[in-house]
C-alpha cells in the first residue's frame, strides 16, 4: 500500500448544502500534501471524513490501508489530528494538556519525547502556564505537540497557521519538513496560497470539488496565459480602467498589485503602459511575472 | 483503564480550577440549607399567647400552663370577653388567642370531649401556621397524658384549628428532604450537562472523538467525579442540618445514603441525556432548568403538597423522578421507616435511571453530527 489516503468519489451534504461533490484524490506515504481553497470549500468536511469523525454519504475513503468507516477504531490510534479550532483545554496548563493527550492515546510523554522535542522545547519554559494564556504561535505549537504525542503515521492539520504571525508560520513549516523526514505523512489545509509552494503536492478545492492536483510548480506551469502585475497611484481607478481595456481577460487585485491577463497572449507591456499613460495614471509599473498558485486558482474557478 | 483514570483526573482538574464550579458545588447548598433553616425555624420563640378562659377550671389551667411552659410561647394577657380578642391581636400584644368555652372540664368528663379554639394573626401566615401547629401538638400531648391517667374512658380535648398538613412538630425539618432533592438534581444534571456541552462548544470534543477513547469512557469519566462530589454534598447538607438545626435521621443512615446514591445516578444520567441533545451550553442550562429544577421545585411536593394540586399537575408530577425521592427521604429521615415502605419508589427511580442511561448511550455518537 503506497497510498496514505485514497479518496474515491466522496460526497457529503448537510441538508441543502453540498459540502463535497465527488472528491477523488490520493496522498502518497511520506508526502506533505496541501489542500488549498477558500473558506467553505469543503476542506474541514473532507478532513473530518479522513479522521473518521464523519461518515461520507457516498464514496470510499481508505486511510493507511483501512476503510475509514469500518476501521475507525484502529485508525484513531494512527492518526494525529489538529482541528481548525484551538481544541486544547484552556484551563489546563501546557504540561497537563500534553500529559492528558498522551494518556488518552495510551502512551506517555517520555516515551515519544524525541518526536516532539523540537517543537515542545519552544514552549517548555512555560509548561506551568495555562493553555488559555499562551500566544497564538505557542498555542499552535502545543496543539501540534499534542497531536504528535502518540507517534501518528498520518498527521492531519486543519488550517494550522490561520491567525498565527508570519514568523511562527515560517517556523511551523520548518517543523513540518522535519516531521516529514521522520516518515510521517502530513495532510495540511490552508487558505494561504504562499504556503502551497511548501507542499510536495497540492490539491485545489472549491465548492466541494477538486479543481486540480499536482506539484505546486507544475500547477503554475500549466497556467495557459501570460500574466502582468500592474501598479499605479490610484489602485481603484486602475482596476476599473484595466477592465475597460479592450483586450482585458481577467483583472483582479493581488496585494499591492493588480494582476492582469489578456484575452490572448499578444498583449505586451508597452501596450498597457501607453493605455494607462493616456488615462493620466501616475507612477505606473507594468511587468510580466510568473503565475502563482492564486492566479491558477482564480483561472480554474472561472473555467469550472 | 489508564485512559479512563487520566480522563477522570482531567475532569477533577477542571472542577477544582474553576471557582464558579466550586461555589455551585459547595457554596450554594450550604447557603440554601442555612437560609431555609433559619427562615422556617427561628420565629417561634416566646410568642405571646393570650387566653380567654370562660371555664376557668383545673383542666383549662393545666392546658394553658402546658402551652406556656413549652418554650415556644409566653403567657400574655387574660381576656375577659370575645370582644377583646381582636384588639389583643391587632395591638400585637398577642400572636394568638386560645379560647376555652364554657364548662370545659365538665364537657370533657361527661361527653369525653371538649373543644378549644385557637385564633391566630393571619397577617403573618408563617407564624400563624406554626402557632396552630405547635399548639395542636401540645394539646395532642395533653390528650396522651389524659389517656395514660386513671380517668375512665378516653378523654379528648379537641383543638379546633385549621391544621396544615403534617401535624407533627418536626415540620420545621420538612425542608431538608426537599432541599436535598433540589440541590442534587441541580448539581448532577446541570453540572454534567454543562461540562459535556462545554467540550462540544470549545471544540475539544472533536479532539476527544478523534482519539481512541470510547463514548462510554467519556461519559463515565464525566460522571464519576460528579458522583463523588454530589455524595459529599448530600452528606454536607445532612451534617449542616444536624449541627445547626439538630435534625437527626430517624431511619437507617445506610439506607438513606444508598437511596441518595441512586438518586444522584438518576440525576447524572438525566444530565447526560440533556447534553447529548443540546448543541451548546445555553441549551443545556435551559434544558436542565426546565426539565429538572423547575418541576422539582414546583411539582415534587417540596413546596406545594401534591394532594392539593389540580389533577393535571398531579399527573405531570407522577412522571417526575424527584417526586418519588422526596417521598423516600421523608420516610427515612422523618418517619424512620424501612425499605419495605419505599421499595416502590426506589424501583421507579431505578427504572428512570436505566431508561435515561440507555437513551443517552444511544444518542451519544462516536462521530460528529
Amino acid at each position: 500500500m503506497n497510498q496514505a489516503i485514497l479518496s474515491e468519489d466522496i460526497r457529503k451534504s448537510f441538508g441543502e448544502v453540498k459540502a463535497l461533490q465527488g472528491v477523488s484524490l490520493d496522498v502518497g506515504r511520506g508526502e506533505i500534501f496541501g489542500l488549498i481553497g477558500p473558506d467553505g470549500a469543503g476542506k474541514t468536511t473532507l478532513f473530518r471524513i479522513i479522521t473518521t469523525l464523519m461518515l461520507p454519504d457516498a464514496g470510499r475513503m481508505t486511510v493507511l490501508g483501512l476503510d475509514a468507516v469500518s476501521g475507525y477504531k484502529t485508525l484513531r490510534r494512527k492518526i494525529g489530528y489538529m482541528p481548525g479550532r484551538f481544541s486544547l483545554y484552556q484551563d489546563l496548563s501546557v504540561e497537563e494538556n500534553l500529559h492528558f493527550y498522551a494518556t488518552v492515546f495510551g502512551t506517555t510523554v517520555r516515551e515519544n519525547y524525541d518526536l516532539i522535542a523540537d517543537i515542545y522545547s519552544h514552549i517548555e519554559p512555560f509548561k506551568k502556564r495555562l493553555a488559555g494564556q499562551l500566544s497564538g504561535g505557542m498555542k499552535q505549537k502545543l496543539a501540534l505537540s499534542c497531536a504528535l504525542i502518540h507517534k501518528p503515521e498520518l498527521l492531519v492539520l486543519d488550517e494550522p497557521t490561520t491567525g498565527v504571525d508570519a514568523v511562527s508560520r515560517k517556523e511551523f513549516w520548518e517543523m513540518l519538513k522535519k516531521l516529514q523526514q521522520k516518515g510521517i505523512t502530513i495532510l495540511v489545509s490552508t487558505p494561504y496560497m504562499d504556503e502551497a509552494t511548501l507542499c510536495d503536492r497540492v490539491a485545489l478545492i472549491q465548492g466541494g470539488r477538486i479543481l486540480d492536483v499536482d506539484t505546486p510548480r507544475r500547477i503554475t506551469e500549466k497556467f495557459p496565459h501570460r500574466i502582468f502585475q500592474v501598479r499605479s497611484d490610484e489602485m481603484f481607478r486602475l482596476i476599473t480602467d484595466l477592465r475597460d481595456f479592450k483586450k482585458a481577460g481577467s483583472v483582479f487585485a493581488f496585494g499591492q498589485y493588480v494582476h492582469f491577463t489578456g484575452l490572448d497572449d499578444e498583449v505586451e507591456c508597452v501596450e498597457l503602459d501607453n493605455y494607462l499613460d493616456k488615462l493620466n495614471h501616475t507612477n505606473v509599473l507594468v511587468e510580466e511575472i510568473a503565475p502563482g498558485i492564486e492566479d491558477v486558482f482564480i483561472h480554474l474557478m472561472k473555467v469550472s | 483503564m489508564k485512559r479512563f483514570i487520566g480522563f477522570v483526573k482531567k475532569e477533577f482538574l477542571h472542577i477544582f480550577r474553576d471557582y464558579l464550579t466550586m461555589i455551585i458545588l459547595f457554596g450554594i447548598p450550604a447557603v440554601l440549607v442555612l437560609l431555609f433553616g433559619f427562615v422556617i425555624s427561628t420565629e417561634l420563640k416566646d410568642a405571646r399567647v393570650a387566653f380567654l378562659d370562660l371555664s376557668n377550671d383545673g383542666t383549662t389551667h393545666r392546658i394553658s400552663e402546658k402551652i406556656c411552659s413549652s418554650g415556644f410561647f409566653k403567657r400574655g394577657a387574660s381576656l375577659d370577653s370575645f370582644d377583646d380578642i381582636e384588639s389583643a391581636l391587632r395591638s400585637g400584644k398577642a400572636r394568638a388567642v386560645v379560647v376555652f368555652g364554657n364548662d370545659f372540664e365538665r364537657n370533657l368528663i361527661r361527653e369525653g370531649r371538649a373543644t378549644l379554639s385557637v385564633i391566630t394573626d393571619g397577617s403573618e401566615p408563617n407564624v400563624a401556621t406554626q402557632t396552630t401547629t405547635f399548639i395542636s401538638a401540645i394539646v395532642a400531648g395533653f390528650n396522651a397524658d389524659l389517656a395514660g391517667s386513671d380517668s375512665p374512658g378516653t378523654l379528648l380535648v379537641q383543638p379546633e384549628v385549621r391544621m396544615f398538613y403534617n401535624p407533627l412538630m418536626k415540620s420545621q425539618f420538612m425542608f431538608v428532604p426537599g432541599l436535598i432533592t433540589m440541590i442534587m438534581i441541580m448539581i448532577c444534571a446541570l453540572m454534567t450537562s454543562i461540562t459535556l456541552t462545554r467540550e462540544k462548544e470549545f471544540g475539544t470534543m472533536e479532539a476527544l472523538l478523534a482519539s481512541p477513547l470510547k463514548p462510554v469512557q467519556i461519559i463515565l469519566g464525566k460522571v464519576v467525579p460528579y458522583f463523588f462530589l454530589s455524595l459529599i454534598d448530600a452528606i454536607l447538607i445532612l451534617l449542616l442540618s444536624w449541627w445547626v438545626f439538630g435534625l437527626t435521621v430517624k431511619g437507617s443512615l445506610i439506607l438513606l445514603l444508598a437511596e441518595v446514591m441512586l438518586y444522584i445516578l438518576m440525576s447524572l444520567s438525566l444530565g447526560i441525556l440533556i447534553s447529548s441533545k443540546a448543541k451548546n451550553m445555553q441549551q443545556a442550562i435551559f434544558g436542565t432548568l426546565v426539565g429538572g429544577m423547575l418541576p422539582t421545585v414546583l411539582l415534587s411536593g417540596f413546596i406545594v403538597p401534591i394532594d392539593s394540586m389540580p389533577e393535571i399537575y398531579q399527573w405531570i408530577s407522577a412522571v417526575l423522578p424527584p417526586r418519588y425521592f422526596v417521598v423516600i427521604l421523608k420516610n427515612i429521615m422523618i418517619k424512620g421507616t424501612g425499605f419495605l415502605f419505599i421499595w416502590k419508589e426506589t424501583l421507579i427511580l431505578l427504572l428512570f435511571t436505566t431508561g435515561f442511561i440507555a437513551l443517552s448511550l444511544r444518542s451519544f455518537k462516536t462521530r460528529l453530527q
